[in-house]
């Protein structure tokens, strides 16, 4: 008996990232919850500018791929287009909470039926590993070699803690992927927020903490320390809003 | 019997499978190279392995399939 394969909604091809970097995890457990809910022939993924933009040729599902941070803008039009269809939306750093904030905060006021799936690994990974807005203070990158100085660059952007306060806002939270525990309870992070949209409960985002080992200059293990002790305090892990409580 | 097999093509070397084995039974191949020229992970003692599917829950590149 097989107790674990390849998810059907992942395509059976190499992916392009690097040794050890955690976005395959996430793409596989994205894929996971699809599968779980049987939700395959229905969805439409769009895909970000960044290490994910390629994400359309992983996901077995129909796919878009979105200018540089205006994913969730593409996914409200795709949803309100085709209401029955599952719309998520893949993100990165660099995308999501930099170039594209507005249009994340804006799609979460008015509470859009999407699911978000948003990866965080501090630092801008595609284009060489430039300092982004989610790098920690004092974080050593190609464009901050002498760390993040805050007086010069300013503060790292909190998403799910500043989405908190949005209103519209309904399902929040905040998991990482640096061991088995982890994985798993961002497994069910990810399926909740599925499941949300599918029960038309409006806008859930689930920012996974993520490793860029390349850029890090650190081995794939090395990452996942490095992750788990410095990203976690600063990014830590939990359901930030849960409005489908309340309604209950 | 638990079994665990790797799609060695895929395999990127990273390692993070060999890290969270509890049994310690997977390792880096020390004579294969795949044609990436990546050393891919492979499993010393089949029959120890428990079937508790951490080092596939760990795996970016789902190199691996685990059958019970």
């Amino acid at each position: 008996m097989i107790v674990f394969e390849k998810p059907k909604s992942l395509v059976d091809m190499p992916m392009h990232y690097c040794p050890g970097c955690t976005h395959g995890i996430i793409h596989r457990l994205v894929a996971e919850a699809i599968d779980e809910l049987g939700i395959q022939h229905k969805t439409i993924g769009i895909a970000s500018v960044g290490c994910s933009v390629f994400a359309y040729n992983y996901f077995d599902c129909d796919m878009v791929q979105a200018a540089h941070g205006r994913a969730p803008a593409v996914a409200t039009g795709v949803k309100r287009a085709n209401p029955e269809n599952i719309v998520f939306t893949y993100q990165g750093d660099g995308d999501l909470a930099s170039i594209g904030t507005a249009e994340t905060v804006h799609a979460a006021a008015r509470n859009e039926n999407i699911t978000i799936i948003f990866v965080n690994n501090a630092i801008y990974g595609m284009t060489g590993g430039q300092m982004a807005p989610t790098s920690l203070p004092g974080q050593v990158t190609q464009t901050s070699p002498y760390g993040r100085d805050t007086t010069q660059v300013g503060f790292p952007v909190k998403m799910c803690e500043m989405l908190s306060k949005v209103d519209g806002a309904t399902y929040l939270e905040r998991v990482a992927v640096n061991n088995v525990r982890n994985v798993r309870n961002a497994k069910k992070a990810i399926k909740k927020a599925f499941q949300n949209q599918v029960e038309g409960k409006g806008f859930s985002l689930i920012e996974v903490l993520s490793t860029c080992p390349t850029n890090w200059g650190k081995n794939p293990l090395d990452s996942l320390k490095w992750q788990e002790d410095n990203m976690t305090p600063y990014y830590p892990l939990g359901v930030y809003k849960d409005s489908t409580k309340e309604e209950k | 019997m638990a079994k665990v097999t790797f799609k060695e093509e895929r395999c990127k070397g990273c390692g993070l499978c060999v890290s969270v084995c509890p049994k310690k039974i997977l390792q880096l191949s020390k004579e294969k190279l795949n044609s990436k020229g990546y050393r891919p992970a492979e499993i010393t003692r089949q029959e120890d392995c428990i079937a508790c599917v951490f080092c596939a829950t760990m795996c970016p590149d789902v190199v691996i399939t685990v059958e019970k």
